[in-house]
């Protein structure tokens, strides 16, 4: 057996019960940082280890490594190191988090890689589980505060309802194909000429149940709620690392297994990208939470990614994953402002609160309207390449009525994206905000540098993408 | 093929999980009461593809699927756990478990 190829997953997964260890016999209270620092570095050595590993399948076909998988494993580990360090300044009420909560986030990135290796709809599915399950107790993890346990709870029960939609797709799938492992699956529904009803029946639930995990109209309805209930760094982890891999699996199962029914899923996906895209625009406007246009701003950015998707092609691939990369950046940067913004210690989220920012901390407000300007997709910053890439694919594909609905709610979306920072800039100021902790500062910093400069990168990046979707389709 | 399978055919096992499925999507969706009712229909669905996949592996004469079964159901505990301790959580907090309380953020 070549434990080579598992081995990111093997010394991650071993990290975290050490440091899992670590914390439960440290003085209580005391924990929070080592753990975090220790997590932090797993994940660095783990980002390490996943540029290393060899391509290939192994362990009786269940896991695959590939160029596609190692894109994804480093977007998913710098998506996790970001929650990380958001959650080290992070006080509720004076009481940092439980140390639990870096652990649980290894783990649950450590589901989201298995995600992206995976080569059977077992592997997925037990990727899947691992990742949601830590998430629903990251989420209700500040046991005191009413909202987060009612996020948990939410979240719990739709999440799970997705779990068994999928599942249940899983085991038809499997009784009408024959076999879980991806490569056979595709080799059958290739011989076969009429597809049974069954098979179709079971790709759609799967579609249902991974949507649902990436937050796509119709099936958002959690969304809202749960990012603004859930503890701000965990809101950041939920927006990045869960979503790639939810992407990933997406990716490989639609253009491998069933890749040859591509003309029976692509209006689906187009119908689900453009719906997507024109709610989470249009249900933004009212809202006054910061964390809930947040919610509403992913939604739609998930309909842009899928786009990618719904060109069925390589350059679809392509613009997914750099759009993906994109989405890390900016997200990043504006949830490390979001994590700034309290006053006297207590957590404040409403977007009227940022009132006046551009002259209490000129700096912050310069982040957060950079992050801002790069989500409406303005050139020269990252969220441009982005929306061009997976624009240009869809044009390829000559879907010109979804890069229509596409054009109209990215005008729309510039409204609410612009109003934050209306508000920011031009608005009588409100009480300034706390000075923030030093990593929180250092995320925004390092993510909203990341975004101005993102050309510089584009060239690596967007080779690394395109040879993660070759990967993908050989 | 399995003799029992042979027997019978797959039809009846497969209609007995899609009813176990669809009872278990409408007593989420439709239930208004209680929360515990809404985790027991969750369980539902997770055992109705069980059954399938087990109906489906004997038929096949395949393992694979009986593997799957015996994941999901270490799985299926382990998230009626984390539920019950979100619930615990849930109610401490507000002191009531009923389905129509679960709403203070709205938008």
């Amino acid at each position: 057996m070549n434990w080579m190829l598992a081995l990111p997953e093997l010394v991650l997964a071993v990290s975290g019960l050490v440091v899992l260890s670590g914390g439960v016999l440290t003085k209580k209270g005391h924990a929070f940082l080592p753990t975090a620092a220790l997590t932090i570095a797993a994940f660095v050595a783990t980002i390490f280890l996943v540029g290393l590993s060899p391509d290939g399948v192994g362990y009786h076909g269940l896991f695959q490594v590939d160029a596609f998988a190692r894109f994804i494993k480093v977007l998913a580990l710098i998506g996790a190191i970001v929650a990380v360090a958001l959650s080290v300044g992070h006080r509720d009420e004076g009481h940092e988090l439980p140390f639990e909560m870096p652990v649980l986030v290894l783990f649950s990135t450590l589901g989201a890689m298995v995600m992206a290796s995976s080569a059977s709809l077992m592997t997925l599915f037990v990727g899947l589980e691992l990742s949601s399950l830590s998430i629903y107790v990251l989420c209700a993890i500040e046991r005191d505060r009413p909202q987060a346990a009612e996020s948990g709870l939410k979240y719990f029960i739709l999440g799970s309802l997705a779990s068994g939609l999928l599942l249940y797709g899983i085991s038809l799938v499997y009784g009408f194909a024959g076999t879980l492992s991806y490569a056979p699956i595709a080799a059958e529904i290739n011989s076969v000429g009429a597809l049974p009803l069954g098979l179709v029946i079971g790709v759609v639930f799967m579609l249902v149940g991974l949507a649902f995990k990436l937050s796509a109209v119709p099936f958002h309805m959690w969304t809202p709620d749960v990012y603004q209930g859930a503890p701000t760094p965990v809101t950041a982890y939920m927006a990045g690392a869960p979503k790639f891999a939810a992407f990933a699996l997406i990716l490989r199962v639609m253009s491998g297994p069933f890749g040859a029914m591509s003309p029976r899923w692509q209006i689906l996906v187009e119908v689900i990208a453009a719906m997507s895209m024109l709610f989470g625009s249009f249900a933004a406007i009212p809202q006054h939470n910061i964390k809930r246009l947040m919610a509403y701003s992913s939604i739609g950015h998930m309909g842009y990614a899928m786009m990618g998707l719904a060109a069925a092609s390589p350059a679809g691939t392509t613009g997914t994953l750099v759009y993906l990369s994109t989405y890390l950046v900016m997200n990043a940067g504006t949830f490390g402002v979001i994590e700034a913004m309290r006053r006297r210690g207590q957590e404040v989220d409403e977007i009227s609160d940022l009132a006046g920012l551009g002259r209490t901390n000129p700096g912050m407000a310069l982040i957060l309207a950079i992050c801002m300007f790069s989500m409406v997709g303005v050139p020269p910053l990252a969220g441009f390449f982005g929306k061009f890439m997976v624009f240009a694919a869809a044009w390829q594909a000559g879907l010109y009525p979804l890069i229509f609905l596409g054009a109209v709610s990215a005008v729309v979306g510039a409204y609410y994206y612009l109003r934050v920072v209306k508000v920011a800039w031009f608005d009588a100021p409100a009480a300034p905000f706390d000075r923030p902790a030093a990593s929180v500062s250092f995320v925004s910093i390092a993510m909203g540098l990341a975004t101005v400069l993102f050309l510089l990168g584009l060239g690596p990046i967007s080779d690394a993408a395109r040879a993660a979707a070759m990967a993908l389709v050989g | 093929m399995n003799a029992a399978i042979a027997q019978i055919g797959l039809g009846p096992y497969l209609t007995v999980s899609a009813a176990l499925l669809v009872l278990g999507v409408f007593g989420i969706f439709l239930n208004r009461k209680n929360i515990i009712i809404i985790m027991m229909s969750m369980e539902l669905i997770l055992l109705s593809a069980n059954l399938n996949l087990v109906a489906f592996s004997a038929a096949l004469g395949d393992l694979s699927g009986q593997v799957l079964t015996l994941f999901v159901l270490t799985i299926a505990a382990a998230e009626a756990a984390i539920g019950l301790a979100i619930l615990t959580v849930y109610f401490r907090n507000r002191g009531s478990i009923q389905v129509e309380d679960v709403a203070t953020m709205k938008g």
